[in-house]
This record gives structure tokens, sequence and C-alpha cells, in this order.
């Protein structure tokens, strides 16, 4: 069987919003799926541009999340840095149809750099 | 018989229209038709209800007894028959034979057509759980589940309603009216989170709380229970029960594609139609709730106008073109006034306005993008809403209006006006400012002038802006506009969400009795939907300390160390220090904590500063893992990880010690056991040592105990750190029992007066010794009260969370949603 365009990971349900999930992938970059109070969804490697964080485990406030590490500002739409801060992390494109999330497979086993579309 | 001929001659010259479907999409699509070429067809309908066109979206009203069902009538039966349309209703479509291009209904009738439209609405989303078949379940949909709704409703009881969007709202709102006692069940976190933010969301369910209805959100039902095939009560998956002589069904809705599906048409989640709502066959069209256009399917009304004004277009050859609908919804249930259009979700190209008037309940919020106003929800004050709605749909350029935008059409079409300053300027001196206090504008004017140069000091004087603070924004510009550039600054603002100081917010949560976290923000005025990464864990500590017992900790506003109890390291990885009583350990809890090293691979362990030991390199996943064994061998968080009690460091004291004074190793212990678990505004250590040599460094500590032969020496305010700051002697006692009771009071008044993340050393710099002394020795009571207040909070803390998650609560923060293998075609 072909594999489809896009990869199920299952329903919305399991974030809860203002937290997020982690999605590991072998030979690749762990995917952090993050799920906002206004309901929004997105998918980033999970990995601060600062000193690789685990964004997974930020806060996560409006379209934004602070890495643990060291209180950077990501935005989950672009992945970039905000504030004062420069640098940016890949983004999955991700869509729901159905009540189930679906990450771009070609953007999940990508190598870094070679993902999806990204801001500048 | 002239007659007879010549319109059957009429007829025959006419295209012959079908139409399944006699709602509002069917019925308007024939009037747009009509009304441009009212010869044309031969027009058909179709409905499965056995009654004319009425208006669906009204029958909440007819629920809530607010009107008729003649009230709701659109197309009466005159209308059918002055337009010659014939209607078959009560005898809905069952097949589609293209080929021949007939329909062919359920009694058997066969009509052909040579345009057909389908326009088959929605059906009800009935979840799929045991005892969704009971009578009893009921969907609400149209006027035969009122009626149902209505019958039940004359014996009273009790409703339960599963789902609270906009259609679960109403049902439940119009079953509350007629004397039903209502549960509202929601599977998300708020209510209508599709219109609404979490905001809005909140004063929603604050205010239907308020009318007598119990909404439960986060809430999954699993079952719904029957005695003797009737409904009796729902059950969740938490295992709570609900009891329900009714459950209505109203989680949502799904295109009806199933006639289209079955006549091989292409439907996706809806019938696939291009922009002039034509199905993958030509001949035959689709509108409503049924389609799908561009991707998007509509449950609302308004798309549905403008969908109709194509289909109609196209029917009559002048085609123009559907380009899809900017949505926006309003609640009907009266007293309520709530609106929302548009994408309000953000982003960070998005920026929010956001205005808050805590004393008439309002909260407004407009999202702007590249100088466009993109979405709003307005909860309480939903007058602006077609003004925002129009400025939204023609994608105005709002730069010139934005300061004054959040106002309202008036204030930002005032011209000068739209300045703030300027229309404070404007106000009369009598006008008031200050509805708390009554204080006129013409007082504040005058205390400035006084020599009030600052908000503090306003307040302080003449009370305005000194009680709930929503006018503190006009004090302002009262302020500026007074001093011109004089204006002195306050202390900061929390952060830059509000304009209120940490003292303010504190005092405001205990003086307002505001215990959760969106009633905060919305009567603090938050100038941001859900705050930032600053205010959220301050908040939830605010909350926390200040009503033990009711605030339920808010997760997500907690540091990742707070939520996985455990320290992050720079890898990813965390730390876990099991907690050594007053730093004394035991063969059993060195060979578990040996054990759990080799057992987890973890990278290294070491002994820390607070005498314990620190296990390095444990994966999130494997936390769970790693408690369980430590809680075997009796072992509990000790919380190195927290803005709470780390540690009571101690010397060995008078049981070993040639110069120990005193037993400070037990007395260290009692302490800790005493106070571990407590949330702080910041770390907090405590130390005991057993003479004036002061092995344990007691006097770096928040709070130091000297043991000396004639009592115990009780030192404050002291760290190490970047500025390693010394204690101050606080007072001196007699017996373990007073320096422990010290301890408390001390922490408690700490608790409760400091900022978040300000540790003692800089609280008591800010606030003085002399001051700290004061609060607690003035009044030989206050001890007492404090340690009291302590001891209260304490029975709520002192749960170690190691063992609630090692028995499994809050998996989901361990787990990874899925490992994904490349090679593999779908996720393991």
């Amino acid at each position: 069987m072909m594999p489809g365009k896009w990869l199920d990971i299952g329903p919305t349900t399991q974030i809860e919003p203002g937290m997020a999930a982690t999605l590991p992938v072998e030979g690749g970059e762990e995917i952090a799926v993050f799920h906002t109070v206004n309901g929004r969804f997105y998918a980033l490697v999970n990995s601060c541009p600062h000193r690789q964080g685990p964004l997974s485990q930020g806060i996560v406030h409006g379209d934004s999340v602070t890495c643990p590490l060291h209180n950077w500002r990501i935005s989950l739409s672009t992945g970039a840095a905000l504030g004062g801060d420069s640098g940016c992390t890949p983004t999955i494109p991700l869509k729901i149809d159905g009540g189930r999330l679906f990450l771009l497979r070609e953007a999940v086993v990508a190598p870094r750099g070679a993902a999806g579309p990204r801001a500048a | 018989m002239n007659a007879q001929t010549r319109m059957e001659d009429t007829v025959s010259a006419r295209e012959k229209l079908v139409v399944i479907g006699n709602g509002m999409a069917g019925c308007r699509a024939v009037e747009e038709v009509l009304e441009r070429d009212g010869d044309r067809y031969d027009i058909t309908i179709f409905g499965a209800e056995p009654r004319v066109n009425y208006n669906r979206i009204m029958l909440s009203p007819v629920l809530a007894g607010e009107k008729t069902f003649d009230e709701i009538v659109i197309n009466s039966a005159e209308w059918y028959a002055e337009n010659d349309i014939e209607l078959v209703s009560g005898d809905p479509v069952s097949h589609i034979d293209r080929a021949a291009k007939t329909v062919l209904s359920q009694s058997g009738r066969v009509e052909p057509y040579d345009k057909l439209l389908i326009a088959t609405g929605s059906d009800p989303f009935i979840i799929p759980i045991p005892g969704n078949d009971l009578a009893g379940v009921i969907t609400f949909r149209d006027l035969d589940d009122v009626d149902k709704m209505l019958a039940a409703a004359e014996k009273g009881g009790d409703a339960v309603v599963i789902g609270g969007g906009l259609l679960g709202l109403e049902a439940a709102h119009g079953l509350s009216l007629r004397g039903m006692k209502v549960t509202v069940v929601h599977l998300m976190p708020t209510l209508m989170e599709r219109q609404l933010d979490e905001a809005a969301g909140y004063l929603l369910r604050q205010e239907l709380e308020k009318r007598g209805q119990t909404i439960l959100t986060g809430a999954n039902t699993k079952v719904i229970h029957g005695i003797e095939g009737h409904v009796a009560g729902i059950e969740l998956e938490d295992g709570t029960r609900v009891k329900a002589d009714i459950v209505v069904m109203a989680a949502g809705i799904k295109p009806a594609t199933g006639l289209a599906k079955s006549a091989g048409l292409e439907c996706e989640r809806g019938i696939v139609v291009d922009d002039h709502m034509v199905t993958s066959d030509p001949d035959i069209l689709a509108v409503g709730e049924c389609v799908q256009h561009r991707g998007a399917c509509y449950g609302l009304v308004a798309p549905l106008w403008e969908m109709c004004r194509s289909l109609a277009d196209h029917l009559t050859d002048a085609p123009t073109g559907y380009a899809g609908s900017v949505t926006s919804t309003k609640l009907k249930v009266s007293g309520i006034d709530l609106f929302s259009a548009g994408d309000f979700s953000g982003g960070d190209d998005c920026e929010d306005i956001v205005m808050r008037d805590a004393a008439r309940g309002v909260y407004k919020r407009v999202v702007l993008k590249e100088n466009k106003l993109i979405g709003a929800v307005l909860y309480g004050d939903t007058a602006d809403g077609n003004w925002y709605f129009d400025l939204l749909k023609k994608e105005e350029d709002i730069s010139d209006i934005r300061e004054g935008l959040i106002f309202g059409q008036a204030f930002a079409s005032g011209g000068a006006l739209a300045d703030p300053n300027a229309a404070v300027a404007a106000l009369s001196d009598d006008a008031e400012i200050c509805g708390c206090n009554g204080v006129s504008k013409g007082k504040v004017v005058q205390c400035i002038n006084d020599g009030a140069h600052s908000l503090d000091a306003v307040r302080s004087q003449c009370k305005a802006s000194a009680s709930c603070g929503s006018c503190t924004g006009l004090v302002e510009s009262l302020l500026s506009l007074t001093l011109g550039g004089e204006l002195e600054s306050g202390p900061a603002s929390m952060c830059k969400c509000t304009s209120f100081t940490h003292d303010d917010v504190r005092r405001l949560i205990v003086e307002k009795q505001l215990k959760e976290m969106p009633q905060v923000m919305q009567e603090l005025h938050w100038t941001t939907p859900d705050g930032c990464s600053a205010c959220r864990p301050a908040l939830n500590y605010y909350l926390l300390c200040a009503w033990p017992g009711e605030y339920e900790d808010d997760q997500k506003s907690r540091f990742v160390n707070e939520r996985l109890h455990a320290n992050i390291q720079k890898d990813g990885t965390y730390s876990v220090v099991p907690r050594m009583w007053g730093g004394v350990t035991s063969p059993k809890e060195l060979r578990a904590i040996a054990d759990v090293v080799e057992k987890y691979d973890a990278r290294m362990v070491k002994v820390t500063g607070g005498q314990r030991l620190d296990i390095f390199g444990i994966r999130k996943e494997d936390l769970p893992a790693v408690w369980a064994d430590l809680n075997a061998a009796g072992m509990v968080s000790g919380h190195a990880y927290g803005k709470s009690l780390r540690t009571v460091k101690t010397c060995v004291g008078s049981e070993w010690c040639r110069f120990g004074t005193q037993d400070s190793t037990g007395l260290g212990i009692k302490i800790e056991q005493m106070t571990w678990g407590s949330w702080m505004p910041h770390k907090f250590k405590i130390a005991v040592s057993g003479c004036p040599r002061n092995c344990a460094e007691a006097t770096i500590k928040d709070f130091g105990v000297v043991c000396v032969d004639s009592g115990y020496e009780l030192h404050v305010g002291g760290n190490g750190g970047i500025k390693v700051r010394a204690t101050d002697l606080l007072c001196k006692v007699e017996t373990e029992e007073e320096a422990m009771e010290h301890c408390a009071a001390f922490i408690q008044l700490y608790r409760e007066d400091a900022h978040y993340l300000e540790r003692t050393a800089p609280w008591l710099e800010r606030k003085g010794l002399d001051w700290i002394k004061a609060q607690m020795f003035d009044d030989p009571e206050r001890v007492g009260r404090l340690a009291r207040r302590f001891h209260y909070s304490q029975q709520f803390m002192q749960d170690d969370p190691w063992a609630r998650r090692a028995a499994g609560e809050r998996a989901d923060l361990h787990r990874h949603l899925a490992t994904v293998r490349p090679m593999e075609t779908e996720y393991a």
C-alpha cells in the first residue's frame, strides 16, 4: 500500500488546549504538536533555535511558546524566535480532518533543513 | 378546460426544477430563482417534514416559549400556491437516477427533472456510545424534536444536554426556562470553543451557572444509562453520573450527503460544489449545509443566502460565482449578549486589542492583521458587532481609527475623540471618573494639581481607581493631560498584560474573591486574551495561596519543572531528587537510589548543596516509573524543582557533636515534615545549625535556626546565589515548638505578601526588617494566626505529587503521542 501524503497522528482530543505533545521520529528529529487555548494546532521540530531546548515543555500563550531553558519566545506558526532574538525552528505542515491530526509526511521524514514551508 | 390546457402548454415549455429539501436553503434558492425569472422553471419541492418551510434557526425561541411556530414560518402554503410550486411534504426523496434524470420518493413517486437541486441540510451528529438509541434521547434539529422536548419538559425533571456549542446552549436555555434542571456536558474545556476564546467562554459559563444550569466541561460521555428502554442518566469517562429524564444530543452536525453519495456524486465531508453550486454532475446543484465549497462546510445561516444568490444567477444564465463566506455568530439566549466573527484564534502576525469592563461584565477583543480587522469576539456589549463585521468583510484599512477601534463605532468615528486622551479632556469637570468611590474628573485634576503626581499618589489621596481599578486608564490620561511630561512612574506593572502591580493583583484577588484565572483576567482588565508566560505562573501561585483547597492548580500555567516534578537539563532529560528529611538517609533509601540509577541508566548521581542526592539523565517518559520505585522505598518528591520549600539542611547537633547545644538534626527533620510541599513565591531553603559555629550555613538561608544553649536564634532573609546575603536576626525563642511556630508564621507572611519570583532576601530589603517584625510581633496573636493559616494550607499541599503520577495521573504529560518510523506507512 502506498503511504498517503498525510500522516495520521491520532485524534485532536489527545492534546489538552494550552499543552503540547511529542512525537519522536526514528532517524529524525522529534516533533512537538501544540494545541493553543484558542483551539489552534501547530507542529514544529521540538527544538529551540537557541540551545535546542524542548519547546514542547514550554508555557504556551497566544500563538507562541516560551522555551523552558532560557525563555526564548518562539512563534508557533512560523517557528521564528520573537522579541529581540533571532533564529528559526522548522515547522511541519499540519491539517485537521474529521477530528484527527495529520502531518505532511515528507516534512516529517525529511532531514532538518529540507522540511516544509518556513518563514524567513 | 381552456385554462387547464394553457397551463399544461406552459408547463411543457418550461424546464423542470426539482428541489430535494423544503428547508431554508431549498426555499431560499427557489425564491432567488423566481425573483430573477419567474417563468423559466416548473418547480417541485420535496420535503421530509410534513409542513411548510420555517425558520429553523428560530427553533430555539420556540423551545424557550418566546415564539410560536406560526411566527417562524417563512413560506406559507399560499406562497407555494401563488408561485405555482408543487410541495411534496412528508415524503422524502429516496433515490436519484442520474441516467434517467428522475428522482424517486419514499412513497414511490417518480419525478423527472432537467435541473436537480439538493438541499438536504445536515444531520445531527449522534455520538457513538451505548444507550444513544434509548427513548428520551432527543436531537435538536426540527420542530418534531422541539415538540418532544416540550412534552418532556411538561413533566419537569432533569435534562442533560450533550454539547456546549451554540445549539446545545440554546437547547439548555430553553429547557431551563421550561422548568427542567439542566446539565450541559461539553467535551472541550471551554464552552462554544469554535466561536469564543477562553476569556469569553468563561464569562458565558459564569452567567449560565448563575442561572442555575450545571456546566461540566472537559467531560466525555461514556454511556447513556436506561431503565426499561428509557433514558435514566449518563455516565462520564471519569465515572461521574448525572441523572436525566431526557438527553439532548447537540454535539454537532454533519452534512447530509447520503442521497448524493449513493447517486455517485463527488462527496468529501459535504457534497462537493463549484463556485456556482454545481456538483460533479452539471445538471445537479446543491446548496446549504450539505455542501462543501472550497473545502469549507458551513453550519450557519448567512453563507446560505450568499450561496443561493450565486446558484440562482447560474440557473438563470447570469453566472456570478460564490467565493465563500465570512461568518459571524450570535447566541440566541435572552439576556446574554455574545457575538463572534472571523478569525480570532490569533497568531503572532496578528495583534489583539482587548478591552474589559468588569463592572459591566464586558469583554471585547478585536484581532488585527496588516491594519485590517480579521476577527472579533464580544461579550456583554455587542452593539458594535455589526460594525466590526462590516469592517471585517470589507477588509477596510483601519489604521486611522485604530486607537479608538475597541471603543466602538461612535467613539472611533468621532474624529477628535479617537485619541483617548482627547476623549478624557473633553469630559466635563463633574463627569464621574471612579464609580466605586464617586470621584469626579474635577476632583482628580485638583488632586493632581495639589501634588499627586503618580497613579499611586492619586489613589491614596482621592481614592480614584483605588478600588476595582477599572478607571486606571482614565486616571492615567488625566495625569498625563494635567502634568504633561511630569508624570512620575509608579511601581512597575506585573507584566505587559496588565497595568496592575503585583501588590494590586494580590490584594484584589482577595478583596474581590477572585478564584479562577480567567476571572482575574476579566475583573482586572487583562489586555491579552490568555496572559503570558510571566503572568500565568504568577497568577496560578497567587490563587493557590489565596484559596487553598478551593483553587485547582493549572498545569498549563506551570513551568515545566513544576509540571513534571523534576528538573529539566540542557539536553532535555530530567534530574530527580528524592526528599531526604534533614539530610538523613538510610541503607534502604541508598539502595533504592542505586537501583534506580542503574535501572534507568542515569548518567550521573550527585550530592547536592542541600544534603541529598540528585539523579541525572532521566527521560520524561521514565519519570513515573522512577518515582514508583523511589516511593516503594518510602521516598517522596524533594521539590528540588519548585518555587517551594526545598530542603532543610542540618548539622548533627547535640546527638553526636561535642559542641552541639540542641538536637539540630531532629528539629530540622520536624521542620521539614511541617513545611514540605508548600508552594511559595520562589524557592525557599531552611537550615538548622546546632551551635553558633553554624556548620549548616543557616545564616544564608531564607529561614535559619542557630541553636544556642539558651534556645534558638531565628534568622531570616538570607541566600547564596549571585548576590550573597546574610540573614537578619528576627528573634530568639526558647523552645522547639516556638521555633517551629515562628518558622510557619514567617513562611506564611512571605507567601502572602511577596511578589512571585521574589526571594526572601530582596523581599526583606524592599519591605524592611522593621516592617516584617511589626507584621509578626505588633499584635501578639499574629504569629499564631499566620501559623494557623500556613497549617491550613498545608493540609492540601502535603500530597506527594510523585505518588499520584506513579499511579497514572496525567500520564499524557509523560508519554509520546506515537513514534514515527519513516519506512512504515503509518505511525506505530
